[in-house]
């Protein structure tokens, strides 16, 4: 298990992929995974930098918590914030039959990383969001 | 991200090496932005790009959107993991890749 503790800023991101990266590299994560992970990593923190303070990329304290079981190969990823609520799970799926010009810009983010993760959780506890994901390296 | 601009009269390739993240995706999109004017056939080459975020297919989007105005624009050199991505995400209908 590996802890970060952070600000919800965007131009944090790169040292918590840094972070994230060299668990993997430990872990000898395959290439796929990873680069799955890497793109989950950012959409979710983007999402809480983005939202959970209120204002834009204002920024406020974040947890970041690296996990991995070996007997499961399950790698988790745990953010918590103590912004506002905001689920990311309650939030439409984009229509992605729409052409370019009906297409929104909203909701790919979360979109993303509901397709290529295998478990997501979000709760709400002692004021905190509590936001997980979750991925079997192989 | 480094983004190469070649010209060949009306067309423009903007060669694109590194991440398009949320850190880097303004800076694609200040390109297509300001040099497309007058642009018919826009390419964007991703082949030393191997990651993209919701930031950069966004930047893509518009993009798309804004050439379909004065010409075209086609994405290439996409390796697998951005395919994916572009399958996911409804992309490969919205882009034309080649």
């Amino acid at each position: 298990m590996k802890e970060l503790i952070t600000e919800a800023k965007i131009d944090k991101l790169e040292e918590i992929r840094h972070f994230m990266d060299r668990y993997q590299e430990e872990l000898d994560c395959p290439m796929k995974p990873q680069a799955q992970l890497d793109i989950a990593l950012e959409e979710v923190f983007v999402n809480i930098a983005h939202y959970a303070y209120g204002e834009d990329d204002i920024g406020g304290p974040c947890r970041i918590v690296f996990d991995y079981d070996e007997e499961t190969k399950v790698f988790s990823v745990e953010f918590t914030d103590s912004g506002m609520p905001f689920n990311p799970l309650a939030a439409d799926d984009p229509d992605t039959s729409l052409s370019a010009e009906e297409r929104g810009i909203g909701g790919l983010g979360i979109f993303m990383v509901k397709k290529s993760m295998d478990e997501l959780e979000y709760r709400r506890e002692d004021e905190k969001n509590i936001f997980v994901i979750r991925k079997v390296l192989k | 991200m480094i983004i190469r601009e070649i010209r060949d009269n009306n067309k423009l390739t903007l060669a694109i090496k590194g991440r398009i993240d949320t850190a880097t995706a303004p800076q694609l999109e200040t390109a297509v932005k300001t040099k497309t004017d007058g642009v018919e056939q826009l390419e964007i080459d991703l082949k030393e790009t191997d990651y993209i975020s919701s930031a950069g297919l966004r930047v893509l989007l518009a993009a798309q959107k804004s050439m379909k105005k004065q010409g075209s624009m086609v994405v290439t050199n996409v390796n697998e993991v951005i395919h994916e991505i572009f399958e996911v995400t409804g992309f490969l209908d919205i882009l034309t890749i080649q």
